[in-house]
């Protein structure tokens, strides 16, 4: 049990913490903009392809540094040349607009890359154990993926709290019109912020790429979880992002670690079915299988009870 | 006072009359059009056509009149489907229903998920009831894979239509029936959801998209009338659904997945939303689309996602928006003065479209070919992908078209501000 709770816990935060690199950009682009980019994890998509291209010529390490660099120039030019043009239409064409990014930059991915998995591997170099535990062992690559995490983390903490350009941001996400009124470039600030969230994800895609997998999906499989993250969290909230990644990062690790199943607690009741009853599918549901569900049934359960989220202080 | 009265009068009869035309055009449309079109593909084509303009109307009565952004409509025509395909096994155990009714059990299954998810969806328009939508959608997408014993797992679940007894020596063994079964459920549904629209009801909904705070101070809850659109909106899915299942007697997981949802909002946005008529044009464009072109292009899903995103960037009112835009100038007998301008637009619109879907296609045939096979059939003329020139023809078109847009753009405009201009007053005009 202490070593499913302790690998559980290490997973969970590995994971965690990368759902928040996803969901910090996400949420700042929100809190500034009010879009709800539905694409933002389609640029983590690109950023693990980009990545990957790059590091068949040169190397995985230069893939970190140009992959997300050329993430957020695509998300700049998105945000200057379409998502401002669409503003005027109003919030559900955003809203439509975002979907459809998301829709055409899979297709894309598709047409450059195809339907198959990529070979998108991480460096030699940290191909290690770090350490064993109870027989099992912790690659050194997840320790380089949690600590890129904890960077990026109080980076975007210093620059958002330390900085003359954080100072304006965090102006810009309340009271966008006065900054302007002040002299301050804000579409200028909006497209920087957009690059931003979006080379974020384009981090996050690079390390994440070799570990989950570089394939055509991996953006829809992530997209809909990075968007339960930012509700949970409180839409605009950090510090929200981070608690809540961290919490659906664990409590899915732990939900498919733990196999037990609805019969276990009715046996323990005193109550079984035999196999062949209509409902038979409840009674032998797992932890397990249930793991993909948790995140929604706490997504409905939060905007019913908790719009604002668990630290936010605005209606989604 | 009674010559206003009168007037108004014989504009609603004439309104009316107008109506029943449309009606009775649309039914013999739908009546004569596998005559016309006879082949079985096309009749499987329009059967679908059917099914899909049902599914986004009903999606528009969300998003178009009542202002909701839903990300899982699906949801309802899935389940619908599911509850159609296992009464279809009953029917075939016995249970005295006749097949073509079985919609109205897809229907009813619709209304009651309208019913359970709209009780706490509703309460708000906007940002929140489209996560909660999409909640819903992954919830429900998941638990499809969960529940075997319902959803027959990745497989689905089968059923066969003419099983059942015969409903006046119909056996519903052909696709002609199959297709008569549609069109007939196509017309009452579309006259039905038309109605709605029309309605005190429907009014009411327009009233709450455009400011919720109004309708409330005029007396009604903003959030009932969201659930009573809402739940209307997802019988009609859930009847769609129910005519999927006798169409096709399969239904699986992938008819309440976020692929369908996505699908249902691409036809309601391409078609136009504004528009009663637009989710029905959308819908026949994205039904073509998906079984015409994808038998000439691997990549034809790549072509909608451009499509749509060219929507939302240049047309957001969609294409029946982009028809009704002419009605002024239509009314003022002004669409000559549009002829020539758009006639100098469409050429370079087709050179660069010509240009562009070259280079998508001999692109992806680059990709896929083997190392002896280098020569494409592209619009009939054979290019070898390792010379430059079918790429420099391609490149050049497109660069050739989209010079042409700018140079068009111009006269475009000025042609539809003439078109648009106001009429003198005290006589025709002189343009």
């Amino acid at each position: 049990m202490l070593e499913i709770t302790l690998f559980s816990l290490l997973n969970g935060t590995v994971y965690g913490l990368l759902l928040f690199m996803l969901s910090s950009g996400l949420t700042l682009i929100f809190s500034m903009m009010g879009i709800l980019n539905f694409a933002h994890a389609s640029f983590y998509a690109l950023g693990a392809y980009f990545a990957f291209q790059i590091s068949r010529y040169i190397g995985f390490w230069p893939g970190l540094i140009f992959a997300p660099l050329i993430v957020g120039l695509i998300g700049a030019g998105v945000e200057r040349y379409a998502l401002r043009h669409v503003h005027k239409f109003g919030h559900v064409a955003e809203l439509v607009f975002t979907f459809g990014l998301a829709f055409l930059l899979e297709e894309i991915i598709q047409f450059i890359w195809g339907n198959d998995q990529r070979p998108y591997h991480g460096p030699d170099i940290l191909d290690f154990p770090l350490f064993v535990m109870f027989g099992a062992n912790f690659p050194a690559y997840k320790f380089f993926m949690l600590s890129i995490s904890i960077l990026i983390f109080i980076g975007l903490l210093l620059v958002l709290t330390k900085t003359r350009v954080g100072l304006i941001i965090q102006a810009a996400i309340t009271h966008p019109h006065m900054v302007g009124m002040l002299g301050h470039n804000v579409p200028l600030v909006f497209m920087l912020t957009f690059g931003t969230g979006t080379a974020l994800a384009g981090i996050a895609g690079v390390i994440a790429g070799p570990v989950m997998g570089t394939y055509p999906a991996m953006a829809t499989d992530l997209g809909s979880i990075v968007f339960v993250v930012v509700v949970i969290g409180g839409l605009g909230s950090l510090g929200g992002a981070l608690v809540a990644s961290l919490l659906i990062g664990i409590v899915q690790t732990f939900a498919v670690a733990i196999n037990v199943s609805v019969n276990d607690f009715l046996n323990l009741i005193g109550v079984s079915f035999g196999p062949d009853h209509f409902l038979v599918d409840l009674w032998t549901m797992t932890l397990p299988m249930m793991a993909p569900l948790i995140p929604y049934l706490m997504l409905i359960l939060i905007l019913i009870f908790r719009p604002t989220g668990l630290f936010g202080n605005r209606e989604t | 006072m009674s010559t206003l009265g009168n007037m108004r009068r014989a504009m609603n009869a004439e309104a009316k009359r107008r109506q029943r035309l449309y009606w009775t055009v649309l039914a013999a449309v739908l009546a004569v059009l596998p005559w016309v079109f006879s082949s079985s593909f096309a009749v499987s084509i329009m059967t679908q056509i059917g099914i899909a303009s049902i599914f986004a109307l009903s999606y528009n009565m969300l998003l178009g009149q009542g202002g909701m952004l839903s990300f899982g409509h699906a949801v309802y025509f899935g389940l619908g489907g599911f509850l159609a395909m296992h009464f279809m096994n009953y029917i075939e155990g016995g249970f005295p229903l006749p097949v073509p009714l079985l919609p109205i059990i897809g229907g009813l299954i619709g209304l009651l998920f309208g019913v359970i998810f709209g009780s706490f969806s509703t309460r708000r328009a906007g940002t929140v009831f489209a996560m909660i939508s999409l909640g819903i959608a992954e919830l429900i997408a998941s638990s499809s894979l969960i529940f075997v014993k319902f959803f027959g797992g990745e497989e689905g679940i089968t059923g066969d239509r003419t099983m059942g007894a015969p409903f006046l020596n119909f056996n519903y063994a052909t696709d002609i029936e199959v297709y008569y079964i549609a069109a007939i459920w196509t017309f009452i549904a579309m006259f039905a959801m038309y109605w709605f629209s029309r309605s005190p009801m429907g009014r009411m909904a327009n009233a709450v998209r455009e400011n919720p705070e109004r309708a409330e101070f005029i007396g009604y809850s903003q959030r009932k009338v969201r659930l009573i659109s809402f739940c209307a909106s997802g019988f009609f899915a859930g009847l769609a659904g129910g005519i999927f299942a006798i169409a096709y007697e399969i239904v699986t997981e992938e008819t309440l997945g976020l692929n369908q949802s996505g699908s249902v909002l691409l036809m309601a946005y391409i078609g136009g939303i504004g528009y009663f008529i637009g989710p029905v044009i959308g819908a026949i464009l994205l039904t073509l689309l998906r079984t015409v072109l994808s038998n000439f292009t691997d990549i034809w899903l790549l072509y909608l996602g451009l499509i749509f995103l060219a929507t939302v960037l240049f047309a957001p009112a969609g294409l029946s928006g982009l028809l009704m835009m002419h009605g002024p100038a239509y009314k003022a007998r002004r669409m000559g003065l549009l002829l020539v301008p758009y006639a100098t637009m469409a050429i370079p619109i087709l050179i660069t479209t010509i240009g562009i879907t070259g280079i998508l296609e001999l692109a992806h045939f680059a990709q896929n070919t083997s190392v002896d096979d280098r020569v494409m059939m592209l619009y009939g003329i054979p290019s070898n992908i390792d010379s430059l020139l079918p790429w420099a023809v391609l490149v050049g078109l497109a660069g050739i078209g989209i010079y042409g847009i700018r140079r068009a753009k111009a006269g475009v405009l000025e042609a539809w501000d003439q078109a648009n201009a106001p009429i003198a007053p005290g006589g025709q005009d002189k343009s």
